[in-house]
């Protein structure tokens, strides 16, 4: 049982001030965390789980800058057996797509049953790379996943995985997928492990095979804001529209008059 | 009979020996004459005994019983080798017949206490088994060894036709006995000398079966509780075991932490072996009182049970991993995280076993595991990304002190010490706090920690605090976004790895800038700064500041006299980790007109408010918070007013206000708020001066 997952390092934004570059091409990012992607963080537990059920090797695969090495180094304290960084400078500005194909071309020629995503990321939130991953490489893709277990199924030749995953409605369903198969992992499907200080550390001499375009077959013109067929023109907050009001003052005066409006306003 | 009783005894010590052999080390051999004060007063002084009276008097009047009455046990062993040999004189045959009148009374007490009275902590609610037959079994044995040595006596004195009178009651009351039936009966000589001979032989026999009984039961402490007084821990309680005592990297360990018996060190399974199954940690533990999943006393037990098990007497050592884990199974996870490493427990053993080390060592297998409340991951991930563990960003970490330097400055205020304004931008600072740069002197460090830096209501009492400072004058700075959490409660969260990063970044923090003292409003910190980062200035805590400078003259307080009582809460980490009990307490004795009363659970059997910092985050499953069960007994005490004088106590507390509905009629204070509150007009008027 192999097992690709797929990770991003992302911001975390929380209680940091979100303030737009000039420009508005990006933010400012000196307040930023950073860290693994949430939803990315229960892909690699089921993952590791996974291989600790049925044997095998898992590998955690990551495309980015060199400090994107980071969630790479923190998917093998968590119990990865292989690190693979996608690392050229080239590959800045790409679209979902281009991530996509570079990961695919990066995964082509390994041996697996299982490609993990997390189902979507906590900064560009478009939830595309899974499929246009299950797209390139042909294989069947199962999104939202919330549970998920593998065993020799009735159908091909490979095994299958029943998974559980949200359909609209509020619904859940289970299938049965063949593998090699794409499936895109949902937050609350396990609990993640922690990952200590020391066990971060023990893993700092480990290998990370670093790849570079040229490295994975793929051309300038493919990559990064070049291949781009998706480009950012501006980011900006949301104009306050109408109707909407920013409560100011302390948090007494904030809630007094909060809840002035709602008995105003038959909220109460 | 003696030698294979003794070949037992010594063959089953042995057997019980071979764990802790196996154990891991325990540098237990330093300051042998405090060690050897512990042992008289502790150990044969029974110096904890009396905090639970009857109890306690019982136990040392059964413990006197065994000292003075060991001498008559082995000379009468003596005696069937060479006659003669158990007389020792008058004197002491009297001395050990009232021993023996004694001992059979308390007994007695025992017995009706175990039987009638049974106290709530004799049967533990996780137990799977009663101990109170052991504990009957074992006070029979021993008012056998008492009859049967009267009886050997009082046949004696019948046989010589002599009498024991008053000197010998117990002997005499049974040489009556004898009497009686030998003239009514008309029994003879004979029968009488079979008496002697038999009950001879029935105390030598029941004391060599009791002596053999005791390594396999509760009653082994009678062997190992004094060996483990000596060998108790004999730093202050707030500082922690470190994770290895071989290897001082802690990058450089192949395990960290406990997961099987043999990870613990030989004195804390000296400890296992010790416990006498009294219950007392049980009933100061206020996870236990709370009705979360701990009971100090089921670690002791359940671990003894286990190491019995795998390390029986007859038969092979049951290799770790045939055993169910230690840390998981025989003790649950459940357990471990409802722990506030508060040390009531051991405060309250009688024989000194020590607790909150072994539960921080398997915390740090468990973190090392991976195994961690899911509501700690967050809290502990901002610890190592943010400083906090609020997730807040570290440049505001002095923001507070910012925030009083625009009110001050806008009053025309200047903190003392901000000299740095001739030239360049002065200082931020206010009231009697400034931010520190790098470079920076000042005569005090005030160490916020996270909770006073970013929490607004705790903000509040460093708020406090520091017009207190401006009162005293003092030169007093902040380590501003440079310091980060002290890393107490990561520590003892069992995650060290981070701690010791926190630490190291706070180190070189106060490296850069110069003081001579620290003060912290915070005793977790407090305990982190004198305890885990061993730094060599005094630190004192804000209560100690206080009462200095009360007792110095500088701060005079106007009375408070509001008609409410009012009451001091002793928290854990600045009284029984740092024996500080006395400066809260000579502060509130400072106030004028404030009426104060002591609750029932105060200094050293002070009540944990539900822990600090990180245990904010993890709320063990309770039947009641722990911060209601102690508002109870200020309520009890008859205050309405609860002093505190650390951060989390506040939260608690005033959390527990909330939920148990008595908004209306209680109110948490800190200590600093208190003070602030009483210098109100003379600060006032110091303003309208200076304006």
């Amino acid at each position: 049982m192999n097992i690709i997952v797929c990770i991003k390092r992302v911001a975390d934004t929380s209680e940091a001030e979100i303030v737009i570059q000039r420009g508005g091409q990006g933010l400012e990012e000196e307040d930023f965390a950073w860290g693994i992607n949430e939803w990315d963080n229960f892909a690699v537990e089921a993952a590791v789980q996974l291989k600790e059920q049925h044997g095998g090797v898992v590998t955690a695969m990551t495309l980015g800058g060199e400090d994107d090495e980071e969630v790479l180094r923190r998917a093998l304290a968590m119990g990865c057996d292989e690190a693979v960084h996608l690392c050229d400078e080239a590959f800045a500005g790409a679209d979902a797509w281009g991530i996509a194909k570079a990961l695919a071309a990066a995964v082509r020629g390994r041996s697996y049953d299982l490609l993990l995503c997390g189902a979507v990321s906590g900064d560009a939130g478009g939830g595309q790379v899974g499929g246009f991953l299950a797209g390139l490489l042909d294989l069947p893709l199962v999104a939202l996943a919330t549970c998920l277990e593998v065993g020799s199924g009735n159908g091909g030749t490979g095994g299958v995985a029943r998974v559980r995953h949200e359909v609209e409605s509020g619904l859940e369903r289970v299938v049965e997928v063949d593998l090699p198969a794409v499936v895109t992992v949902q937050t609350g499907i396990n609990e993640p492990r922690y990952v200590s200080i020391r066990g971060i550390r023990k893993v700092a001499g480990a290998e990370v095979q670093v790849l570079d375009g040229a490295a994975l077959g793929l051309q300038a013109a493919e990559l990064g804001s070049a291949g781009a067929r998706v480009r950012l023109e501006e980011l900006f907050l949301p104009p306050r529209g109408e109707g909407a009001e920013v409560l100011e003052g302390s948090d007494e005066e904030i809630v007094q008059r909060l809840v002035e409006m709602l008995h105003q306003r038959g909220g109460l | 009979m003696l030698a294979l009783a003794l070949a037992t005894l010594v063959w089953v010590l042995w057997q019980r020996l071979a764990l802790l052999r196996a154990a891991a080390p325990s540098p237990r051999w330093d300051h042998l004459g405090e060690r050897l004060r512990r042992l008289l007063v502790i150990g044969f002084g029974q110096s904890r005994q009396p905090r639970y009276r009857v109890a306690g008097i019982v136990h040392i009047l059964i413990f006197g019983g065994f000292l003075v009455l060991s001498l008559r046990s082995m000379t009468l062993i003596g005696e069937a080798f060479s006659a003669g040999y158990a007389d020792l004189g008058s004197g002491y045959a009297a001395v050990k017949d009232w021993t023996g009148v004694v001992v059979l009374g308390a007994c007695a007490v025992a017995a009706w206490r175990r039987v009638v009275v049974r106290p709530a902590r004799y049967h533990d609610r996780h137990a799977r088994s009663s101990h109170t037959p052991e504990a009957l079994l074992i006070l029979a044995l021993i008012c056998s060894l008492m009859l049967a040595d009267a009886a050997y006596e009082g046949s004696a004195l019948v046989l010589e036709g002599k009498g024991g009178g008053w000197r010998m009651p117990l002997a005499s009351l049974l040489a009556w006995v004898f009497g009686a039936v030998q003239q009514t009966g008309g029994a003879e000589q004979p029968l009488l000398g079979g008496i002697h001979l038999a009950a001879f032989w029935i105390h030598n026999a029941v004391l060599l079966f009791f002596l053999c009984l005791l390594p396999l039961g509760k009653h082994f402490h009678v062997l190992s509780a004094l060996p483990n007084v000596f060998f108790s821990k004999l730093e202050p309680s707030g500082k922690l075991k470190p994770p290895s005592h071989l290897e001082a990297d802690f990058d450089a360990l192949e395990v960290v932490g406990v997961s099987k018996l043999e990870d613990l060190g030989w004195k804390e399974l000296l400890d296992v072996y010790s416990c006498t199954d009294c219950g007392r940690c049980s009933d100061h533990c206020p996870a236990y009182a709370a009705g979360t999943a701990l009971s100090p006393r089921m670690l002791s037990i359940k671990m003894r049970e286990a190491a019995y098990a795998h390390y029986p007497l007859r038969g092979k050592v049951v290799p770790p991993e045939q055993r169910p884990a230690l840390v998981g199974e025989t003790i649950g996870t459940a357990e471990l995280w409802a722990c506030t490493t508060c040390g009531a427990c051991e405060e309250a053993c009688p024989v000194m076993i020590e607790y909150v080390d072994k539960v921080v060592d398997m915390r740090r297998h468990l973190v090392d595991d991976g195994r961690l409340p899911a509501s700690l991951q967050k809290p502990l991930a901002a610890l190592e990304k943010r400083g906090n563990p609020y997730g807040k960003m570290a440049r505001k970490r002095g923001d507070w002190v910012d925030g009083l330097a625009a009110e001050a400055s806008a009053n025309g205020n200047r903190a003392v010490g901000s000299d740095r304004s001739e030239g360049g931008d002065p200082a931020p600072c206010g009231k009697g706090v400034r931010i520190l740069a790098p470079g920076d002197t000042a005569e005090v460090l005030y160490f916020t920690d996270s909770c006073a830096a970013f929490d607004p209501r705790i903000q509040r009492t460093a708020v406090a605090f520091a017009e207190i400072l401006l009162h005293c004058g003092a030169d007093v700075g902040t380590l501003g976004k440079d310091e980060v959490d002290s890393g107490h409660e990561a520590r003892r969260f069992g995650e060290e790895g981070l701690f010791l990063a926190l630490r190291e970044q706070n180190l070189l923090a106060m490296e850069q800038r110069k003081f001579s003292r620290i003060v912290t409003s915070d005793p977790h910190a407090l305990n982190a700064l004198r305890h885990d980062y061993g730094v060599e200035l005094p630190v004192l805590h804000h209560s100690q500041w206080i009462a200095e400078s009360v007792a110095s003259g500088e701060l005079n307080m106007q009375g408070i006299d509001d008609g409410r009582t009012y009451t001091y809460h002793d928290p854990c980490y600045l009284g029984r980790h740092n024996g500080e009990y006395q400066a809260p307490r000579q502060i509130l004795a400072a106030i004028p007109g404030l009426r104060s009363v002591e609750m029932e659970r105060c200094a050293g059997r002070s009540f944990c408010c539900g822990g600090g910092s990180l245990s904010l985050f993890n709320e063990p499953e309770c039947e009641r918070r722990m911060g209601e069960i102690r508002l109870d007994m200020a309520a009890a005490a008859g205050a309405q007013v609860v002093v505190t004088a650390c951060p989390f106590c506040l939260i608690n507390l005033e959390d527990a206000i909330k939920t148990s509905g008595r908004d209306e009629h209680m109110e948490v204070v800190d200590l600093a708020e208190l003070v602030a509150q009483s210098l109100a007009p003379q600060s006032a008027a110091m303003e309208s001066e200076s304006a």
